[in-house]
């Protein structure tokens, strides 16, 4: 029995896979299909992962054995509540005080955290004696990053006109950008790519077992 | 130069039907294409090679199954090296479906251990929302923030905890993620506001924003990038898997897309040169 509801979520598996590639050829009624079902069943998905692997866990559960010591849990659900006042436009007014809690506290952390993650050692890390690197290969690497970040920066200086040697500096920054951006551009292709291997791997592992899977 | 003029008109469906081939055949045929070892991939072997016998590490699994093709073969690696220098692993989840891509790379990775147990060799504490929040609240309080296990058994009964009450007996931390909550996070408060070895496996397109960490500071100790880093990682461990084979279809579909860049840019610049007579 398990061997057979197997196969058929392979089977559904393998058509799902084919019309949400048939795309690729044209937009058609089977690729609607595929893409609502997945959206049906994420927010299913979802909605019922929320309740009983966050919600249970976290809320009901330690309140409904041991309220006296999971007091401080009724603020977090209170403002929970209140959040769901959006879907009554009366009171949807209400659901501000929530949001507004959440941006400032989410705000409030990390902009530590950025600061010293992000800007301070970073930066600090930029910061550094390009000659005293092991090899020649490795100056040179540092001083394209020196020049690099240097000239990245001037770019996305707008409160100078880029003309001259600043305008000049600002170009080289922006040769800079577009090499990263290609760089990134490989990495999206390669990410692309290997979804795709794992698609095949499916169809041609799982379903129709010509390799193993 | 006519002619020249049509290779910028060519069918973008035909680009993916040789794609599609270009991916399927190397699956169905192995080539073998020799793989290099990067620096930052060996970074993170490196650090799991030196670890003591018997220390805890935790792996973190921030991923779903739309990555799992990139991720999972670092994951099943990645355990293989860490049960093979007998660590004993906590894996915990900041992705609700990390539990699940975590179940399965430990099922995969125990048909090679199979004396393990579960609770003293190996758990999986599961999923918490919550992202930095859960992170900054392991680090001090490592025990309420996952009373049980993703079983709901509790961590008092799970000899692999014992003594584990923040980060201080923890070795290192690897995560693996897709995005965020993820590495990133790992980095901002289990490394730079605990001082944590962290290291990471992540997909492809985050590599590039996630590279600047792996620096002299080490703010992060080496990153896996994508299905190659995968590869790199079980060429290092000697176990050729999953990514070791995706890498064939990877580079064919990569030539394929490099030689339709020079056709497009060789008709690109013959319309261009047409044009400039035309108007001369």
């Amino acid at each position: 029995m398990t061997y057979i509801i197997e196969r058929i979520g392979i089977w559904i598996g393998a058509f799902l896979t084919f019309a949400i590639l048939s795309f690729l050829y044209k937009d058609n009624p089977f690729y609607k299909i595929a893409e609502q079902i997945f959206i049906g069943i994420s927010a299913g998905y979802w909605f019922i992962y929320t309740i009983y692997n966050i919600l249970i866990p976290n809320l009901f559960t330690p309140v409904l054995t041991d309220l006296s010591a999971n007091r401080l849990l009724l603020i977090p659900a209170f403002l929970g509540f209140l959040m769901l006042c959006r879907l009554i436009p009366k009171i949807d007014w209400v659901s501000r005080y929530p949001i507004s809690f959440v941006m400032g506290t989410t705000a409030g952390m990390s902009l530590i955290l950025f600061l010293r993650s992000d800007i301070i050692k970073q930066t600090s890390e930029t910061m550094m004696n390009p000659f005293s690197a092991p090899d020649l290969a490795a100056t040179i690497g540092q001083l394209i990053l020196i020049i690099g970040t240097i000239t990245g920066i001037i770019y996305f200086f707008f409160s100078k006109k880029h003309e001259g040697a600043f305008g000049t500096t600002a170009k080289v920054g922006i040769y800079f950008l577009m090499i990263s951006f290609g760089a990134a551009f490989g990495y999206t292709i390669m990410a692309r790519i290997s979804l795709l291997i794992g698609r095949l791997n499916f169809l041609l592992g799982n379903w129709l077992g010509i390799i193993k899977p | 130069m006519k002619t020249l003029n049509i290779l910028t008109k060519i069918d973008r469906r035909i680009i993916f039907l040789l794609i599609f081939f270009g991916v399927a055949v190397p699956l169905l045929v192995t080539i073998n294409f020799k793989l290099g070892v990067t620096k930052n991939v060996r970074k993170v072997y490196n650090m799991v090679e030196e670890t003591q016998e018997n220390s805890k590490v935790v792996i973190s699994y921030d991923y779903g199954p739309s990555t799992k093709p990139e991720i999972q073969p670092m994951a099943i690696a990645l355990l293989n090296h860490a049960f093979r220098k007998k660590l004993r692993v906590i894996c915990v989840a900041l992705w609700p479906m990390g539990v699940q891509m975590c179940n399965e790379a430990l099922e995969t990775t125990l048909q090679h251990f199979p004396d393990l147990k579960y609770g003293k060799d190996y758990v999986n504490l599961g999923y918490k929302t919550g992202g930095q929040v859960t992170i900054n609240h392991m680090a001090k309080n490592f025990r309420s923030t996952f009373p049980t296990d993703e079983g709901g058994t509790p961590i008092d009964e799970l000899p692999i905890l014992n003594g584990i009450n923040n980060f201080n007996k923890i070795a290192f931390i690897i995560g693996l993620s897709a995005g965020d909550p993820g590495i990133k996070q790992w980095v901002q408060v289990a490394h730079d506001s605990y001082g944590k070895p962290v290291a990471g496996g992540s997909t492809a397109v985050q590599v590039p924003f996630l590279l600047p960490y792996v620096n002299k500071q080490q703010q992060l100790t080496g990153l896996i990038g994508g299905l190659k880093g995968a590869a790199e990682y079980e060429k290092l461990i000697n176990l050729p898997g999953f990514a070791t084979k995706g890498m064939d279809a990877q580079s064919i579909a990569h030539l394929i897309i490099i030689l339709f860049i020079i056709i497009g840019n060789i008709g690109y610049f013959a319309s261009k040169k047409q044009k400039g007579k035309i108007k001369s």
